[in-house]
């Protein structure tokens, strides 16, 4: 944004991102200041530990909430100052979700649930006749083709986590982003997760998660730390990006706490 | 998401929890059911009723002796007192439009012929008019004449149930019975004309009005103002104005009884006002019943506002989850709208078809006449689809404000 000629397009981009909660003395500061930029094709770790903030980061960056101050930059439009319908709009046509518990809807089928999004689309929507052999194409993509009439209850963790994730790529968002994708799941259904989620990354979809777990963090090409609403460290590949960062001489201090 | 959708959405809901949506239709199902059957039933009284006062004969005027001349503050007692036999002879002969005057005075009597006895039937002392006025015919044989009348001859026109009672299917044209002793001829019957108005008019004996002034009049009192009647019978062409005619009598009347407008000691009414006092009751009657069920079609919506609160309470994650995949607050609004609508068009159609049912078996079986009313059940239909927009409206903006993260943190 600030000089369009060197940067390239940024996906996300958070200018001094503030939230907080509660007023006067119970005033907590969730975050505190984040300026974070990401680019197409990322697959981005956001880690911390609880109270961090992270999950109030994910929040905004995924539409639900809005900062109380600075600016929130999704594929060059301030959404900072959205009002919830619009907020609705944004996340039908930008975005896509992976929750810890797969939220899915549980009286519907599988296939049904990843119509569902489909059904939320305005302008440039999905035409009805494309619709079915859309969410068949994203079923068979995570490989449950053969699953596709089953309810939820009748799927594994690990398969209704892939129906979750079929859902989230119904509506080709420019944008996945998953809260603790593997959170309620065994090692080895995890790793299939992380596999897909990786795969999709490799073919170029742009991801960010929220975890606490470093092995699932190794499948990103970056990571964020976050501490009491700040940014502790963003490494990609092992790499420090944003050196000045480490700088900042508050942050070493642990007990710090998110209050100004 | 178009119309289809929606309504394809709700339909599911609802059906996933059958036993739930059923009894909360039952309510309306109910409030509807009984509008219309309430409506039906009291139209079918109001039908009945205006076909027996039809029945009573067309283009009526009820002359009637008042009673309440006389007392303390009323002015001095009218000598007269009330209306006369030769009231009668002056109508008919001075006022024009007239087409029957007839007059009753009744008494009971007991009937003998041969071995049978028939204890307190009530003989009918009219005039021959009384065929016009009360829409009798004659089945067998012929009525009194009006010289029979006048010289109260010993004659008699039998009810057609009276007959077979008598008779037993035999002739009864020419035979003697006795009434209370006295010997009379049988000159007719009438025609059967059944129950109307709450007067079996086949159970009856009639006479020459003369004749029981002079035999079956029951007190020594009676029998001194011998010619004294309650009520006067008029019967009006049909192309004369039914308001003049009241107008000429109430001028003869007063002219003969010696009495002014203001303090008169009769009373005139016609068929319409009759049917206009009738109608009030039963109007008044109808208001209530039909106060009665709006109040359960309300009962019936506070139970659907009920089960969508509930139903919002238990969805919550799933709206919330709604949210995250871009429905707008008017998308989850309106879905649950959608569903309350669905309930009270469901419960409505329901309740139509048990509304119906019921005042059909309600006729059939409950000896009740019911007349269902077409703009009764459009009605009822309808105010069960604003019952459920009104009480879905509250439940659906719960359902619209709730925040996506805490919706889908819920559990």
């Amino acid at each position: 944004m600030n000089d369009p000629m060197n940067e390239p397009t940024t996906i996300i981009e958070t200018i001094g991102l503030k939230k907080c909660y509660g007023v006067g003395d119970a005033q907590v500061m969730a975050l505190d200041g984040i300026d974070l930029k990401i680019y197409p094709g990322e697959f981005v770790a956001i880690m911390g530990p609880s109270g961090s903030g992270k999950s109030t980061l994910l929040n905004i960056l995924a539409c639900l909430d809005r900062p109380t101050e600075g600016n929130y930059i999704l594929a060059g439009e301030d959404v900072s100052e959205y009002n919830r319908k619009e907020l609705a709009f944004i996340r039908s046509r930008e975005l896509g979700f992976i929750f810890q518990s797969y939220n899915l809807l549980p009286r519907l089928t599988a296939f049904e649930n990843v119509m569902l999004p489909m059904m939320y689309q305005r302008e440039n929507g999905t035409p009805a006749s494309d619709r079915k052999e859309k969410a068949m194409a994203a079923l068979e993509s995570v490989g449950l083709g053969d699953r596709s009439h089953h309810i939820p209850n009748q799927l594994s963790g690990g398969q209704q986590q892939r129906v979750a994730i079929a859902r989230a790529l119904i509506n080709d968002p420019i944008l996945i982003l998953a809260d603790e994708p593997t959170g309620n799941l065994d090692s080895h259904s995890s790793e299939e997760i992380m596999e897909l989620l990786h795969d999709l990354h490799e073919k170029g979809r742009t991801i960010v998660a929220v975890t606490h777990d470093l092995i699932i963090a190794k499948h990103t090409s970056r990571i964020i730390q976050i501490r009491d609403g700040k940014l502790a460290s963003d490494e990609k590949n092992g790499h420090p990006i944003q050196p000045q960062l480490q700088a900042e001489p508050q942050l070493v201090n642990p007990i710090a706490g998110g209050v100004q | 998401m178009n119309f289809g959708e929606m309504l394809k959405v709700a339909w599911k809901s609802l059906a996933s929890n059958k036993l739930r949506s059923l009894l909360t239709m039952l309510g309306i199902i109910i409030g509807v059911a009984a509008v219309i059957m309430m409506m039906a039933i009291s139209a079918g009284t109001e039908a009945t009723i205006s076909e027996q006062i039809i029945g009573l004969g067309s283009n009526l005027i009820f002359i009637s002796a008042s009673f309440q001349r006389g007392g303390p503050n009323e002015g001095p007692a009218n000598s007269r007192g009330g209306l006369v036999n030769s009231d009668v002879t002056a109508i008919r002969d001075t006022i024009s439009g007239v087409a029957g005057v007839s007059v009753e005075q009744d008494a009971d009597v007991t009937v003998k012929y041969g071995d049978t006895t028939l204890t307190g039937t009530t003989v009918i002392g009219t005039t021959p008019d009384y065929l016009i006025v009360r829409s009798v015919s004659v089945g067998n044989g012929r009525f009194f004449t009006t010289e029979e009348n006048t010289l109260a001859s010993k004659v008699v026109v039998l009810g057609s149930a009276v007959a077979t009672k008598l008779f037993n299917g035999a002739d009864p044209l020419g035979q003697e019975i006795s009434l209370n002793n006295v010997k009379v001829t049988v000159i007719g019957v009438l025609a059967p004309k059944g129950l109307v108005s709450g007067t079996d008019f086949d159970q009856l004996l009639y006479t020459p009005i003369q004749l029981v002034f002079k035999k079956f009049t029951p007190s020594q009192f009676a029998r001194i103002f011998g010619d004294q009647v309650r009520q006067i019978f008029v019967s009006v062409d049909n192309n004369v104005k039914i308001d003049d005619v009241v107008q000429q009598i109430t001028i003869l009347l007063e002219k003969r009884h010696n009495v002014t407008a203001d303090a008169p000691d009769f009373t005139i009414r016609t068929q319409a006002d009759i049917i206009s006092a009738r109608e009030s009751t039963t109007s008044s009657f109808r208001t209530l019943l039909a106060g009665v069920a709006a109040v359960s079609l309300v009962v019936g919506g506070i139970g659907i506002m009920n089960i969508m609160l509930v139903s919002v309470t238990e969805r919550t994650r799933e709206i919330g989850l709604r949210q995250a995949v871009g429905a707008t607050p008017g998308d989850i609004q309106i879905q649950f709208l959608t569903e309350a609508l669905m309930l009270s068009l469901v419960g409505g159609f329901i309740g139509v078809l048990v509304g119906i049912g019921g005042s059909m078996l309600f006729a059939k079986f409950g000896g009740m006449r019911t007349v269902i009313v077409p703009y009764t059940v459009m009605l009822s239909f309808c105010s069960a689809a604003l019952i459920g927009i009104f009480f879905g409206f509250i439940p659906a903006r719960q359902a619209a404000q709730l925040d996506p993260i805490v919706a889908l943190r819920h559990d």
